[in-house]
């Protein structure tokens, strides 16, 4: 049973969201669906589901095996949801419901579609786990979803999608909150079923490189129209579309690398000396203290002036806890780290004050890393409590510095965060990083929440500071491409463990540790799959 | 994926008088507000004078709720009571507001040993009804209405202490706050710039919602003899008196009675309206 759509048109309150979309997505194929933010891939999902939002629009047809999906009514929408069609969303965190265990979640859709009886479908549940590799034997049906990682929770939904066999499943961002190891075993798990069960999978993604491998076909979005489309191979081979072309180079963007202008210096700006950080977990029993989660092992390495340093790994490594001691947001359990010659453990807040003006960050998230209260000048001018003795003048002019900087525009100083874009905010947080003249920057995976071309943006700029500034970066990213563009040393964290250490483009073309191996064969890679389609020619 | 949140939230005005609620209960505690601010100047009669003569009269034009078994005319004991009412509540939410939210931010920012002493010591308080409290602080300082106030605001403590915790701690997960720790500032003046105006809103919502229970709890004080003692007004005393002329003079606990209920309600859609307003999520979920 194949999924027609023709001439779809969508509107929602009166903005037109999706204009003349046509395609199929036909048995056993895999159909790739690649877009922007805002590009209406998400909205094309949820037509086909009939999960609009109130006050949509729709003109056109969907169809589906015999039925027409945009005239169904609900009691057999109902029927085919989670039976016929079935949909993954891209958070596993908030797709399960916290309260149920997995196994009755799961068995619900098997309860509610086939009327099988409950023990059944705990039965059939077991199954489904072991075939998406959660062996009950490891994860009983009992468990809750807390207790479950973000890669096994994902499991646990592609296991509910396929409980009923469904002809069509809808992958809508599935790996985009996993790290590439992660990302790699659910797409292997995807493309099993659909070459097992015959079903035709829509996978829906940003990131042109993980459909380049998976997809047969592909459909290039943009501002609610398809721009491009074809057979995966052909549509790579070409590049015919300007559009694709573009995200296809922005996927694969490497900045030009000119070493830092600053003048080497012998002593490191921050020196890490056999850090440790343990976690304490719940007790045991009474009279038996839970065993300390070590988040971080024996770790030590050095930072100089004007070095960029790559820090990646899986998620859960300890590369986060890592930086925030960096940061002196959390302490090390043992071990010391020094930066300029001061121990940050020790010291007092004036002697912190260098430090803090030394050491800036840049956090992930742009929508949560400024205060949604406080306009850009005040956000951006906060480092500055670290110089008491500013004017008020000097201080907006240090202010206007930073933004000029990072090529925003000066009257964006009175305007709130939720005013500019991802991309805009993350340029900010990078201002106000650099308000201090700092020598260090820890950005932990600054470009992962951002549209690839607004990445290449990002990273470009990054580049150009470390040229012309010489700051140093410390760059945390399970995204080896990023720190490959930006990075001329790697770190491979593995279980709190530095793993291995060297040039980047050592590590990542003879990767020595299993951990690094794994991350690099995880990749995926566009480049690799565009050749493969040019020879095929 | 994440969608760039360009586009502007509707303004707290928009959103506000557009709320049937808010434009109520706004217009209801305006005019309970303006009744209690002209009886200062001005009252259609002298409420601490007694007219033996005109006793139990029914409403009338001369007297619009009746007068009581003293003669004095309600309407005017209703206009003075007002003020008693929305003092005690007011007084008593800002002890609450202004103990119980230091504590709670002070608890959010430490977090540990002293987190968790200060949240037993509020269910400790929490075990104790207001007024079995007042009963206690009247037993030991005798009754009236500071007595009344501070009981109130007693119980108004925790309250306050545990919502601003509960937002804090949600606040200080997020990345913003990070990177003010990493600009080297103070948890107390993180939680003075960040902390504090960010959890503004639900304190605003709570505080209209512990202001129609101080009002009700000072009508339950007073109405069993702890709160404001005679011969001032207050709505609680005025119950209290109606109730054995109940059979012959029902007027007398009419008045009072629709008067504690339409501020209690007025306070409340306040409350509503304004949650909705400042949390456009939950308004939706609702309509």
């Amino acid at each position: 049973m194949s999924l027609t759509i023709n001439d779809l048109h969508l509107s929602i309150g009166g903005s037109k969201i999706l204009s003349g979309i046509s395609l199929e997505a036909k048995p056993g194929r895999t159909l790739g669906i690649v877009g922007e933010s805002g590009s209406g891939k998400s909205m094309t999902a949820l037509s086909v589901m009939q999960l609009l939002p109130l006050g949509s629009h729709t003109t056109g047809s969907i169809n589906f095996a015999e039925h027409d999906l945009l005239n169904a009514p609900d009691e057999l929408m109902q029927d085919l949801r989670g039976d016929d069609i079935a949909m993954i969303f891209q958070e596993p965190m908030t797709a399960l419901n916290p309260v149920h265990t997995i196994g009755d979640q799961i068995a619900e859709g098997i309860c509610l579609h086939t009327g099988a009886s409950k023990s059944e479908a705990h039965r059939q549940a077991a199954k489904l786990m072991a075939d998406v590799g959660l062996p009950v034997e490891r994860f009983p049906l009992g468990r809750f979803p807390h207790q479950l990682s973000g890669g096994q929770r994902q499991r646990v939904a592609i296991a509910m999608a396929c409980a009923q066999s469904p002809d069509l499943l809808i992958a809508d961002e599935p790996t985009t909150a996993l790290d590439v190891v992660l990302q790699a075993q659910i797409l292997d798990l995807l493309r099993a079923r659909v070459e097992n069960s015959g079903m035709a999978l829509m996978l829906i993604t940003h990131d042109l490189a993980v459909v380049a491998d998976m997809a047969d076909d592909l459909i290039v979005m943009r501002e609610g129209e398809i721009v491009d489309h074809g057979p995966t191979k052909s549509v790579l081979r070409s590049l015919a579309h300007p559009y694709t072309a573009k995200l296809a180079a922005a996927s694969t963007h490497r900045p030009a690398l000119k070493p830092a202008n600053v003048a080497l210096v012998a002593a490191p700006i921050v020196q890490v000396q056999n850090i440790t950080r343990d976690y304490s977990t719940p007790r045991q029993s009474l009279f038996q203290k839970g065993k300390p989660f070590r988040a971080v092992d024996d770790v030590s390495f050095n930072i100089r002036a004007g070095e960029s340093l790559g820090l990646v790994g899986a998620s859960g490594c300890g590369k986060s806890t890592l930086a925030k001691m960096i940061l002196a947001l959390d302490k090390p359990t043992n071990g010391s780290i020094l930066i300029n010659s001061t121990d940050i453990a020790t010291a007092d807040q004036a002697a912190m004050r260098p430090v803090r003006c030394a050491v800036q960050a840049v956090f992930q998230d742009p929508g949560s890393s400024f205060d949604p209260r406080h306009t850009v000048e005040r956000l951006i001018a906060e480092p500055l409590h670290l110089e008491p003795k500013l004017s008020a003048d000097e201080r907006r002019q240090r202010v206007l510095d930073a933004l000029a900087e990072v090529a925003m525009p000066a009257d964006s100083l009175h305007r709130y965060p939720h005013e500019f874009s991802g991309g805009q905010r993350q340029r900010l947080a990078l201002a106000r990083a650099l308000i201090t003249r700092p020598s260090l920057i820890v950005a932990d995976e600054p470009v992962s929440a951002l549209d690839v071309s607004i990445r290449a943006q990002i990273l470009d700029l990054i580049a150009d500071l470390r040229h012309r500034l010489g700051i140093a970066w410390l760059f945390i990213s399970h995204d080896l491409g990023v720190v490959r563009a930006i990075c001329d040393e790697v770190m491979v964290m593995d279980a709190g463990r530095i793993v291995e250490r060297g040039a980047c483009n050592s590590v990542f073309d003879a990767p020595q540790s299993n951990a690094a191996k794994a991350l690099v064969a995880a990749t995926p890679d566009l480049a690799r799959a565009i050749a493969l389609a040019e020879n095929d020619a | 994926m994440s969608v760039p949140e360009t586009h502007r939230l509707p303004g707290f005005r928009e959103s506000a008088f557009a709320s049937r609620s808010f434009v109520i209960g706004l217009t209801v505690t305006l005019i309970i507000c303006a009744m209690a601010a002209i009886s200062f100047i001005w009252t259609p009669y002298d409420v601490t004078s007694l007219a033996i003569g005109d006793r139990l009269q029914k409403p009338s034009a001369a007297h619009w709720f009746g007068t009581d078994h003293f003669g004095r005319d309600i309407a005017s004991m209703i206009m003075v009571g007002a003020r008693n009412s929305i003092a005690v509540a007011v007084v008593a939410v800002v002890i609450g507001m202004g103990i119980g939210v230091p504590l709670g931010c002070w608890a959010a920012s430490r977090g540990g040993l002293p987190d968790e002493a200060l949240m037993r010591g509020n269910d400790v308080i929490f075990a104790f009804p207001a007024l079995l409290s007042a009963v206690m602080i009247s037993a030991v300082f005798g009754p009236g209405a500071i007595n009344a106030i501070i009981a109130i605001g007693i119980f108004n403590i925790p309250v306050f202490a545990r919502l601003s915790r509960g937002g804090a701690l949600a606040l200080w997960q997020r990345d913003f706050i990070a990177a003010a720790r990493v600009s080297g500032k103070s948890s107390a003046r993180i939680t003075v710039e960040h902390i504090v105006p960010n959890i503004a809103d639900i304190l605003i919502v709570q505080a209209t919602i512990a202001l129609a229970l101080g009002i009700l709890q000072e009508a339950g004080l007073a109405y069993v003899g702890l709160g404001t003692q005679p011969p001032f007004p207050s709505w609680g005393r005025m119950l209290n008196e109606a109730q054995t002329m109940m059979s012959f003079a029902p007027h007398m606990a009419i008045a009072p009675g629709i008067a504690i209920v339409v501020t209690v309600l007025g306070l409340n859609l306040l409350g509503d309206g304004l949650r909705d307003a400042l949390d456009p999520k939950l308004a939706r979920l609702r309509s």
